[in-house]
């Protein structure tokens, strides 16, 4: 028995070293994880008077996170993409000024979440699939990875799911931020505190010490003390913290008016709760990054009633777009085609495809420098609020025209557990519930 | 000199040029990433190798080495606007000088509670650095575009970092051999098969293990630095990352702990089949779980590796496996 | 800090503690019985989150009630590990322990990613909370923490007080001269495995009553675990109570007097000091 079995196993090593010491000749590089064909038959009714019109397809590359801790955002991301692309193509593509008519195809492949072979998928894409554009991964450390190789291969790239500033310091020419970027993620929260209670004076700030929230954070608090509030507290912790009570405590002895911070999805679900068992007399108002506007926390039951988070979209916001569709018609398509109610990251997914196909359509071309002039000279609103890039040498790419909602998770008539937007007051659907018990 | 036309040295050498020349041969930049990825590991892992297949100490946390040689090198790169090849040196030095203090310490510790002391380094290496402002704490440090400009430009870069990648595995080729093959390989080996008895007959084994600790940190330090300069940025939390000491844990102990070749030959096989897994569409949802069932097999079933188990089971393979 | 706020940083620093400690038992018990550093530890702590999880959220049972159920499982989980990955390997050098423990790692996760993907749960449980002057303890905490010190005690009594735990701690001591006597060392090995595991599920458990959590989550407990078993002194899971409770405080006090981001780098020196001066842990037995 034993002799079998290890017969049988050196024969299957052997095949496999003798398979991967011939690999360099195959293809030692992944097969692409999909392929999306463009609609067989593009409809060139538009320019019936033309002679036979030509057609393009334009490769469109970038991957996902299909495992790993990014696995859920990173999807509802590429969901929100691939459905920019179907609809685009099934409307019969875009069509340039010499009469070519363009359609789109999308290659990715698994990043897991990690920024090791982020490099190497992306240079796979630029070179090999011959990716006419290019679409950042989710997260900040993933795409300041991928934003080099664009670079590198002079390919432009749309970046979503990524918020942080520093991307767009580094003297990159061709990459183009959908995201309002991280400095101004809470700093609205700050603008609705003053709003609800010109007498709170004293904010906590307890954020993850990682790259995304310490930028948000360090903005957040520098805005805040130039409006005169007093920190109080500011206080990291570690990305894999889930008892929050040495913390809260020390929020306790400081008594603050307001508890402003987070992190990512899971680390501002705990704190969320546990913030909530604690039951801190002094806090009036809670505001957190990444996890409220999320759907799922309403599993943290009324420890969710009155946190504050901004997001980047909202069904609710209810913007008059000049270009693409508008939010109803966008959740309706979102939730016929995926069967779930779409999440700011699927806009973002979503707008990462409108501002790709506005810019051709300006451009007439795929032409890479009339590209970059369409691109720096956009400004246009869409379902997901305005689009406009800094063109400074020094900021080059950095989203300045889209801002963020901010929404809070409150009790409706049932005391079934929604979402209302709470700020901006233009865009709002509620009154902010203050103080919050 | 008889030694150096072993063999077991050449064919090593043959198969680490024939990975490392393809992309080469091609100009292709999409090989090129993907065989950079192979070359890094085949250095981490023939460098984990000197200590754990020749010494018998298991490092898991030997990516504070890598983390910390890459730190120092984006630092010395930014702030300093020093040359990558001065900053890839002051990684190696950063990092053999970690190994040398930790070393004095730790490597009096045997089996388990030396492996899991490594982690612990690991994480307090971490846990330090997100908490360092001149390594950037949590955001960690980003190199801008224009530092590529002084090699030619990215594109030129990238290549230049290849093929310095390349040279580091066919130097830790040579070096593994030297060091199996020297009168200090020996005592190394001795101290795997029995410390006591290796420090009866004279070796002195805290000085030897130590050495041997600094070798095997210096070459996953300077292929730190040239990761994270082709990178553009570092930060903490991918710098020391415990998952990748135990992967290259597993690809020596997949091509066969205390050879020569194994380690070329299991990151080799480790990273192909990995990326093969990642990227098929069956086996993408699972893939983590077949991963794990093959190493199991190994382990159980032929725990010295591809090349440990052809020798035994072919003698007259040792005069040219080495 | 005032010495009601003291006060409640010690009370919360002593309940997670001993929850924690729970969480690091299992992985002592398994070393000292068979000097393996068992890498699937948090996985198996993630899985047995899950299991009070969907046991909670599809047949409504009391959470404490499942803890029951999920211990079940844990134990045959262990046993059918033991059988499958350890004991081929468990005289072989500490590498193919290690590496056969962290396969089966990979196969675990693997198989939770694929099913539970790494969305985020929350066990939406609630036993309202104690009052006590200005300090606030919080009911599931409170009996998290009871029940951590309940299933210690039943360890102890195991271990000490029936045949089946002195059969396992005579195996630990010297497992050849238990053979001579006549101790079924296979099936003894394989029954500290599965206890092993059992007291991983139930600590995954009883964390799954106080923070949300995903199938990524149990990484955590496991480097948790490293630090306390060598706290407590590895191999000695009595001891894993002892520091638990010593790493509970020293998470609730240190923030009081520097950042709190500072804690893990505290701990981990600790824990290489305490491994370099007293490697059997402060609380184990001299070399």
């Amino acid at each position: 028995m034993k002799r079998t079995f290890i017969a049988l196993f050196s024969l299957l090593i052997l095949a496999s070293l003798v398979l991967t010491a011939c690999g360099p000749k195959t293809t030692p590089t992944p097969e692409p994880v999909a392929t999306e064909a463009p609609s067989e038959e593009p409809v060139a009714t538009e320019a019936p008077a033309e002679p036979a019109a030509v057609e393009k397809t334009v490769v469109v590359g970038f991957t996902a996170s299909l495992t790993g801790k990014y696995e859920v955002s990173s999807t509802r991301q590429t969901n929100g993409l691939k459905l920019w692309m179907d609809q685009v193509n099934a409307a019969g593509g875009v069509k340039l000024a010499d009469g070519t008519v363009i359609t789109f195809e999308s290659k990715f492949y698994d990043d897991e979440s990690s920024t090791d072979r982020v490099q190497e998928l992306y240079t796979k894409l630029a070179t090999e699939d011959n990716a006419d554009f290019l679409i950042s991964p989710y997260s900040s450390g993933l795409t300041a990875a991928a934003a080099v190789i664009a670079e590198q291969y002079g390919k432009v790239m749309i970046t979503t799911g990524a918020a942080s500033d520093s991307v767009y310091k580094q003297g990159y020419t061709l990459v183009y931020q959908a995201y309002t970027p991280s400095s101004r993620y809470l700093t609205g929260a700050v603008d609705a505190l003053a709003n609800a209670d010109p007498d709170a004076k004293k904010i906590a700030i307890v954020y993850e010490n990682a790259k995304f929230s310490t930028g948000v954070v360090e903005a957040m608090k520098a805005y805040a003390e130039s409006k005169g509030y007093e920190i109080v507290l500011f206080e990291g912790y570690d990305k894999d913290t889930t008892d929050f009570n040495p913390i809260i405590n020390k929020v306790a002895n400081a008594q603050p008016d307001a508890v402003m911070g987070g992190g990512h999805f899971q680390d501002g679900s705990a704190f969320a709760k546990q913030l909530y068992e604690k039951n801190i007399e002094s806090i009036k108002f809670v505001a957190l990054l990444v996890a409220p506007p999320e759907p799922t926390f309403a599993e943290l039951g009324d420890a969710a009633v009155g946190v504050v988070g901004p997001s980047q979209w909202e069904p609710l916001a209810a913007y008059t777009p000049d270009f693409g569709p508008t939010s109803v018609e966008f959740e309706d398509a979102y939730k016929a085609a995926y069967g779930e109610e779409p999440s700011y990251h699927s806009a973002g997914g979503y707008v990462a495809g409108l501002i790709l196909q506005k810019a051709i359509e300006t451009a007439g071309s795929l032409d890479t420098d009339a590209l970059i002039a369409a691109l720096d000279a956009m400004d246009m609103t869409t379902f997901y609020g305005d689009i406009q890039f800094d063109t400074s040498e020094e900021l080059h790419g950095l989203q300045i025209g889209h801002s963020m909602v901010y929404i809070q998770w409150q009790k409706d008539a049932d005391g079934n557990l929604v979402k209302q937007v709470i700020w901006p007051l233009g865009g709002a659907t509620a009154e902010l519930i203050y103080p919050i018990r | 000199m008889k030694k150096w036309l072993n063999p077991g040295l050449w064919i090593t050498l043959l198969i680490t040029v024939a990975i490392g020349i393809w992309p080469i041969i091609t100009q292709e930049a999409a090989k090129r990433e993907v065989i950079f990825t192979v070359l890094m590991a085949i250095v981490f892992a023939s460098s984990l190798n000197i200590l754990l297949g020749y010494t018998g100490y298991v490092s898991f946390g030997h990516v504070v080495f890598f983390g910390l040689g890459g730190y120092v090198g984006m630092y010395l790169i930014k702030e300093y606007e020093a040359s990558i090849w001065l900053a890839a040196l002051a990684g190696g030095i950063a990092a053999g000088l970690l190994a040398f203090l930790l070393g004095k310490a730790i490597l009096k510790l045997r089996g388990a509670y030396f492996a899991l002391v490594t982690i612990g380094v690991n994480e307090a290496m971490r846990a330090f650095v997100n908490n360092f402002q001149p390594f950037g704490g949590p955001i960690g440090l980003e190199l801008n575009f224009k530092v590529y400009k002084p090699y030619g430009g990215p594109a030129d870069a990238l290549w230049m970092v290849y093929y310095a990648t390349f040279a580091l595995a066919i130097l830790v080729a040579v070096l593994s051999y030297a060091v199996k093959q020297s009168k200090f390989g020996l005592s190394l080996m001795a101290i795997r098969e029995d410390e006591d008895a290796a420090e009866v007959m004279g070796v002195v084994p805290h000085n030897a293990k130590t050495w041997a600790f600094i070798l095997s940190a210096i070459l996953p330090g300077v292929v730190g630095v040239l990761f994270f300069f082709k990178n553009g940025n570092i930060e903490p939390a991918g710098a020391f990352r415990l998952h990748y000491s135990i992967e290259n844990l597993v690809m020596v102990m997949l091509g066969g702990q205390g050879t020569v070749l194994g380690p070329v030959l299991g990151a080799f096989g480790y990273q192909r089949l990995r990326g093969f897994l990642v990227t098929n569409p069956i086996f993408k949802n699972i893939q983590l779980s077949i991963a794990g069932g093959l190493l199991l097999l190994i382990v159980l079933f032929i725990p010295a590796g591809a090349v440990g188990w052809l020798r035994n089971r072919f003698p007259r393979l040792r005069r040219v496996l080495s | 800090m005032g010495s009601s706020g003291l006060l409640t940083s010690l009370i919360d620093g002593i309940l997670i503690g001993v929850v924690y400690g729970l969480a690091a038992m299992g992985l002592t018990l398994i070393w000292g019985v068979m000097n393996v550093i068992n890498l699937s530890h948090g996985t198996i702590i993630a899985f047995g989150m899950f299991g009070v999880y969907l046991i909670f959220t599809t047949l409504g049972l009391n959470p404490y009630l499942t803890l029951v159920l999920v211990a079940i499982l844990g134990l045959l989980l262990g046993v059918a590990i033991y059988f499958i990955a350890i004991q081929r390997v468990i005289d072989a050098p500490h590498l193919s322990t290690l590496l056969a423990t962290f396969a089966v790692n990979m196969i675990l996760l693997g198989v939770g990613t694929a099913v539970f993907t790494t969305n985020f749960r929350n066990v939406d449980y609630a036993l309202g909370n104690i009052q006590m002057g200005q300090i606030t303890v919080l009911g599931t905490r409170l009996v998290a923490a009871l029940a951590a010190v309940f299933v210690a005690g039943a360890l102890y009594f195991f271990l000490y007080k029936t045949r089946p735990g002195k059969y396992i701690r005579a195996v630990a001591n010297n497992r050849a001269a238990a053979e001579l006597m006549g101790i079924p060392s296979t099936q003894i090995l394989a029954l500290s495995f599965g206890i092993g595991t059992m007291l991983a599920a139930i600590a995954g458990g009883l964390i799954a009553t106080l923070f949300p959590f995903t199938i990524l989550s149990g990484g955590v407990y496991e480097l948790k675990s490293f630090v306390i078993g060598v706290l407590g002194g590895l191999g000695n899971p009595i001891g894993s109570l002892a520091g638990g409770l010593i790493l509970g405080l020293l998470e609730s006090i240190i923030p009081i007097v520097m950042p709190n981001t500072w804690v893990p780098i505290l701990e981990f020196v600790l824990f290489i000091i305490i491994l370099l001066i007293r490697p059997t842990g402060i609380f184990g037995a001299k070399e």
